[in-house]
């Protein structure tokens, strides 16, 4: 399959690779072409990873060949690959927070003479490629860790962009992008392709793939399915490929709820610095209400600022009718309600990565299971069998280091770490970002499910047909305020988009004006 | 935009920056408290025992940039002193060759250093120790007592004054200015950065990661020799003084830390270290022209380190966001 009628930049023949005893790529044949943007899908495990890592020369293949330009390669390292003009961008993004954007932008070939870095050069080469991606208003000199995540992942872009590759890889690379970023970034890499890249793109997002792929290719469990033209096959279809059985619905169906449950959160003018302004909401038991608007307005927080994690907050918070000071993650699980945070980012906050399986559900709950202070080993079996059957979390052993889990099996570990508590108010930061349709699907039924038992949950997501399909309520914020609150049948695409941009309710937007 | 380039290298250095206001203070209190007129020989005498810590506070940066440490800068200045005591001497053609083996020695034990770290993936604070061990014991076979010949022509020539300034300082201002400001500016100088601020990121962006901290840690040998010569023509002999070593190695770690580089890697730099040296050097002559009681001296000099530290710290005290105490 070959979109474009150019033979292919990259050619992967019977390529396998195993870790251990388990097989992650299983005799691939793949190829992707000149002037091509060509998706890649599959659920996590699917290989996906292992195949870009493949390809960047982060990791060696077992068997099989692979060829740029009809020409065997072998790649040792990630340096090899960068000099046949591959350039990736990771899901984990690979910035060094602690170096200016310029020396972010141009560390694999900076400028200059006799190993010696040209400063003034470095500067105006980063300001270009920033103009180039819609930055321009970033400082090349800026420490890349007092960006925000969706200023991070354009400055990856910008990155990727002056290496001058020939095949460009983005791996999930949107995931934390405002809308406006998004657009951005989809005329970059048209233009880009209509300049002859060949761009591999790694999506879950099914409307991304469409506005973008000209060409698709399924894998599951280490194989490559097939390829086919964007287009020819449905969406139904597509998912069917990717986990090789029938989905239903794709969302748990909501069920009628009394017009004024008990509220089990609830608060009134909050605010902090000059992040969050008077923000008033409640969430009832049993309710999922869900936080939209654009990155960035204030989302992150505001859950924050619920769990005690800001200081100077001012606002009253009740919980359970009754009026608290909630001075930290410590007292907030105290509550005679209980509360957690599933936070944004697994790999910092989430997850202590070295520790096992085993330690890294437990930990939040330890108090329950001790007796005298002293872990019962027992109890402690029994809970985390629970936790792993309920969840259905794949693990071969629990000693293992979390970090040897997929992204979606270490996201369902956070989970079920907090429902180990037994907390009965979950906020959630955007919690299925990076995690395949399966994952997904499960999270939600689970999500409804602790609701339907009587948890309150509020839940943000960057994802607004996950707002749609998941909460009772959806608050949109902007700049720190409620811009819009929603309910029932007004959760539409419409309204939310309109919300985020503060627009005035009634008028109406069409997604791409939104977009731009 | 030039107003802005210049407020954000002074937002990116204001560790430093703090470091260096609290050194003029103090050392405005000392000469302002000095017994004697202030003279060249005062400020030289400053300057050479000033200039040996920097040094090796210098040398310990590299690595601490890449997230690393070196335990055996202290033995490997100590090498350098012993080896120095048997070799530089004679006629201006051996001193020279002695010069050179001093510095070549530093070099190479560095290179082991880094190898061990890189190549043999021994976690620096151990390896370091141990090698720090084996470079005293080289030490000490060479110079079991203390003795040995300095070239006294040599010594005169680097620790009086030229022009009325230290001599040392001029060789330390030349160190920064023609080693580390280079260095700084180089690939494999980024590549140090990048390492210690985000291994992994660093090397999937292609960064010769390894070869960035071999040179991290050669560097750190070369400086401590360095400094090991200049003590010895100080001292005008060697000692293989174990007390005296691991005194410098801690010094050069706090020194690091006061002159504003992060433990964890990735931001700081030499001339901080350098401030940071002389704050502590600093320390020790302010208790003296307050004729501070000899037993107090060591509970005041870690009480004044406790404080010079936490200002760097106070930053802490604006954070609004605690998850941002913990990156």
């Amino acid at each position: 399959m070959n979109a474009s009628g150019l033979p292919p930049f990259l050619r992967m023949e019977g390529v396998s690779k195993h870790y251990g005893g388990v097989t992650a790529l299983d005799g691939v044949n793949f190829a992707c072409s000149p002037a091509s943007i060509h998706a890649v899908l599959g659920e996590n495990g699917a290989g996906k990873s292992t195949l870009i890592k493949i390809i960047a020369g982060a990791v060696q293949p077992d068997q099989g060949k692979l060829l740029v330009s009809e020409r065997e390669m072998k790649f040792a390292s990630p340096i090899d690959a960068a000099h046949e003009g591959i350039a990736c961008i990771f899901q984990e993004l690979s910035l060094m927070p602690d170096l200016s954007i310029a020396d972010n932008i141009c560390i694999t070939n900076p400028p200059g003479r006799f190993g010696i870095i040209d400063g003034a050069a470095q500067c105006r080469r980063a300001g270009q490629l920033l103009q180039r991606v819609g930055c321009a208003d970033l400082h090349p000199l800026e420490r890349v860790k007092n960006l925000p995540l969706s200023r991070r992942q354009m400055v990856e872009i910008a990155k990727a962009l002056g290496r001058n590759p020939k095949l460009l890889i983005l791996d999930e690379a949107t995931s934390a992008l405002t809308a406006a970023d998004v657009e951005k970034v989809y005329a970059i890499l048209r233009q880009l392709r209509d300049e002859g890249l060949a761009i591999l793109y790694i999506s879950h997002r099914m409307h991304e793939i469409k506005a973008l792929a000209d060409t698709c290719s399924v894998f599951r469990n280490g194989r490559h399915i097939e390829t086919f033209a964007q287009g020819s096959r449905s969406d139904e279809e597509i998912v069917r490929l990717m986990i090789g059985r029938e989905l239903k619905l794709i969302y748990p169906a909501k069920p009628q709820r009394d017009a004024q449950a008990k509220a089990a959160l609830e608060v009134r003018g909050l605010s902090w610095q000059e992040r969050l302004a008077d923000i008033s909401l409640s969430v009832g038991q049993g309710e999922i209400v869900g936080l939209g608007g654009l990155d960035g307005q204030g989302q992150r927080e505001l859950l924050l600022a619920l769990y005690g994690v800001l200081s100077g907050v001012q606002g009253c918070t009740k919980i359970d009718g009754v009026a608290v000071e909630i001075g930290g993650p410590a007292q907030a699980k105290a509550l005679k309600l209980g509360m957690a945070l599933i936070p944004e980012d697994r790999k910092t906050e989430g997850l202590m990565l070295p520790m096992s399986i085993r330690d890294n559900l437990t930990i939040a709950a330890l108090s329950k299971l001790t007796r005298h202070g002293i872990v019962d080993r027992a109890r402690e079996a029994r809970y985390v069998e629970e936790a792993i059957r309920s969840l259905r979390i794949k693990v071969d052993n629990l000693d293992n280091p979390v970090a040897s889990l997929s992204g979606g099996n270490q996201q369902k570990v956070v989970i079920g770490k907090w429902l180990m508590t037994g907390a009965r108010i979950v906020l959630l930061n955007d919690p299925t970002r990076g995690i395949d349709v399966g994952t997904k699907q499960e999270i939600y039924q689970l999500l409804r499910k602790l609701a339907d038992a009587g948890t309150a949950i509020l839940f943000y997501s960057t994802d607004y047909d996950e707002l749609i399909g998941m909460c009772d309520r959806v608050m949109i914020l902007y700049d720190g305020r409620v811009a819009r609150e929603l309910a029932a049948e007004a959760i539409n695409e419409h309204n939310i988009i309109a919300a985020s941009l503060n627009l005035p309710e009634g008028k109406r937007v069409t997604a791409i004006e939104a977009a731009a | 935009m030039k107003a802005r380039d210049a407020r954000l290298r002074l937002a990116q250095n204001t560790g430093p920056l703090l470091a260096l206001g609290v050194f003029v203070a103090m050392f405005g209190l000392f000469l302002y408290e000095h017994p004697r007129q202030i003279s060249v020989n005062v400020l030289t005498t400053a300057s050479n025992k000033a200039v040996v810590l920097a040094l090796v506070a210098m040398a310990q940066t590299v690595p601490v940039l890449t997230r690393g440490l070196d335990l055996s800068v202290g033995s490997v200045m100590t090498m350098a002193t012993c080896i120095s005591s048997v070799l530089v001497n004679g006629s201006p053609g051996h001193i020279a060759f002695g010069v050179v083996v001093v510095l070549l020695a530093g070099l190479a034990a560095g290179a082991v250093n880094g190898a061990i770290v890189v190549i043999g993936r021994i976690q620096p604070i151990i390896a370091t120790l141990a090698t720090g061990a084996v470079y005293f014991g080289i030490a000490l076979l060479l110079r079991p007592s203390p003795g040995g010949d300095v070239s006294e022509g040599l010594s005169n020539a680097l620790t009086y004054a030229t022009f009325g300034i230290p001599t040392t300082f001029l060789l330390l201002v030349g160190v920064l200015v023609f080693l580390w400001l280079p260095f700084r500016r180089s690939i494999v100088g980024r590549g140090c950065y990048a390492a210690g601020s985000a291994e992994g990121a660093a090397y999937m962006s292609g960064v010769a990661v390894g070869r960035s901290k071999i040179v991290a840690y050669m560097f750190a040998g070369l400086l401590s020799a360095l400094a090991g010569l200049l003590l010895s023509l100080v001292a005008l002999s060697g000692e293989a003084s174990a007390p005296q070593g691991g005194a410098y190695t801690l010094n050069s770690i706090a020194a690091v830390v006061v002159g504003g580089s992060s433990l964890f890697g990735g931001s700081g730099g030499m001339v901080g270290s350098v401030i940071g040296a002389f704050v502590l050097r600093t320390i020790g002559d302010l208790l003296f022209v307050f004729d501070a009681p000899p037993l107090w001296q060591p509970l005041f000099e870690g009480v004044i380190l406790l404080g010079a530290v936490s200002l760097g710290a106070s930053r802490v005290l604006r954070i609004k966001n605690r998850l941002e105490l913990f990156t």
